[in-house]
């Protein structure tokens, strides 16, 4: 096994750990600050009567862009950091000889700490049945890396603390459990494209060795490149949310997104569909909405839906999946995701 | 002389590597053969998980991530010293 030179910074080791050691306290710093500071902004610079809409509208804003965009960076950072000790070619190994069952609850969790783009679906599906994985157990990862992603992760953290953020894994965990299981049973490996199954790997990449400073560049690189691709949807998105703070009234949507509109759990998850990578600009709003009344069911099938059920996905997966599985698989997790919401608007 | 191959559906992240690499080839002004790899079947055979995938000399060097235009320098010189 040989090792990998890291050349990307010339950076010391101890000058890294230097840096992150200043960039945590500055986060910290900042986010004492950004409260205090929106208040004067809005009311002492601005001199905004405090019981005007706009000026809640604004302090609701000027106090959320900070403090999310902080926690999502901070988020970010933290979980890519532990991302850099998983690897698709590492979580390939773990899973391979499983069965189904005990493999479901294995792919699904590895799902979530393993580091996924789904422009990248069809090269893991090919090296998950390659090594033999069951096709049940290598859809149970594929529904549960794209759903419990960093960028929701740390939105809805931000946003709705851990407790929602938890409830929301836990969720994702369970929908790719049964659905991976659902899809194993029905025993459906003759519709995957013939090509697939006749593919013979040659060289493979050796295995990292990364050291602490490598982890830490890497995490930082990740916060840059999501961030910067972001950010602006969190902007829009929380400028929306702060209108619907200001001006919606009270209550105005417990009619149509509430917990006895029993049409709003499938409506939800219909809308979610083309919406497809955009947790970041969805759940502010979503956010803002579920302050007017809107359920967390409903809500939360919303947001699994605007992820874990893409059409860029979708046709991506076409070239290994016959049409018939295809159908299958969208089929299965939108059912699971429609139950999951009337089983939180029933339990909440 | 190196063959360079850049492994990946054609996806942003994909152009980018392919831009980076074509830098760095440039800046170390050696001779390079760089092709862009988009058969899911090919890509398969390097044992490729995740894309964009960095491939010199039929040698797997990066995978699933774009590695900066220095660290591609370094691949790329290595490649050239190994020979």
């Amino acid at each position: 096994m040989t090792t990998m030179p890291l050349p990307s910074a010339n950076l010391p080791a101890r000058w890294t750990y230097g840096l992150v050691a200043i960039g945590a306290a500055l986060w910290l710093i900042a986010y004492r600050l950004y409260e205090p500071a929106a208040d004067w902004l809005v009311f002492g610079v601005l001199h905004l009567p405090p019981e005007s809409r706009f000026g809640e509208s604004l302090v609701f804003f000027v106090a959320d862009v900070p403090k999310i965009l902080l926690l999502l960076s901070g988020m970010i950072f933290l979980i890519s950091l532990v991302r850099t000790f998983f690897s698709p070619e590492r979580t390939r190994a773990l899973l391979g000889g499983r069965r189904e069952g005990l493999g479901n609850v294995l792919a699904a969790g590895l799902g979530v700490v393993t580091p996924f783009c789904s422009c990248s679906a069809v090269p893991l599906f090919i090296g998950f049945v390659e090594a033999g994985i069951p096709l049940g157990v290598t859809f149970s990862f594929l529904i549960a890396a794209p759903t419990i992603n960093e960028v929701a992760l740390a939105m809805l953290f931000a946003l709705f603390g851990w407790r929602v953020a938890g409830l929301y894994v836990l969720t994702g965990i369970t929908i790719a459990v049964v659905a991976g299981n659902i899809i194993g049973r029905l025993k459906m490996e003759r519709f995957v494209e013939e090509f697939v199954w006749n593919i013979r790997e040659t060289a493979g990449m050796a295995a990292e060795r990364l050291t602490w400073r490598d982890r830490l560049l890497r995490a930082w690189e990740s916060v840059k490149e999501i961030v910067g691709r972001v950010w602006i949807y969190v902007v829009v998105a929380i400028a929306i949310g702060a209108a619907i703070h200001g001006y919606v009234p009270q209550d105005a949507l417990v009619g149509i997104m509430g917990k006895r509109a029993w049409w709003s759990v499938p409506l939800a998850v219909v809308i979610g569909i083309p919406l497809y990578s955009n947790a970041a600009g969805m759940i502010p709003i979503v956010a803002a909405l579920i302050d007017k009344g809107a359920s967390l069911g409903t809500a939360l099938a919303f947001m699994m839906s605007v992820v874990g059920l893409s059409l860029p996905e979708a046709i991506i997966l076409r070239r290994v999946l016959k049409p018939r599985l295809l159908i299958v698989f969208f089929a299965v997790i939108a059912i699971a995701i429609v139950l999951t919401g009337y089983l939180f608007n029933w339990i909440m | 002389m190196l063959t360079i191959k850049i492994l990946g559906s054609g996806c942003p992240n994909c152009q980018k590597l392919a831009y980076l690499t074509e830098r760095a080839v440039a800046q170390l002004s050696i001779e390079a053969e760089i092709e862009k790899v988009t058969d899911y079947a090919k890509i398969a055979e390097y044992h490729v998980l995740s894309t964009p995938g960095l491939v010199v000399n039929e040698k797997v060097v990066s995978a699933g991530r774009i590695p900066s235009e220095a660290e591609i320098t370094t691949f790329l010189a290595t490649a050239l010293s190994g020979d």
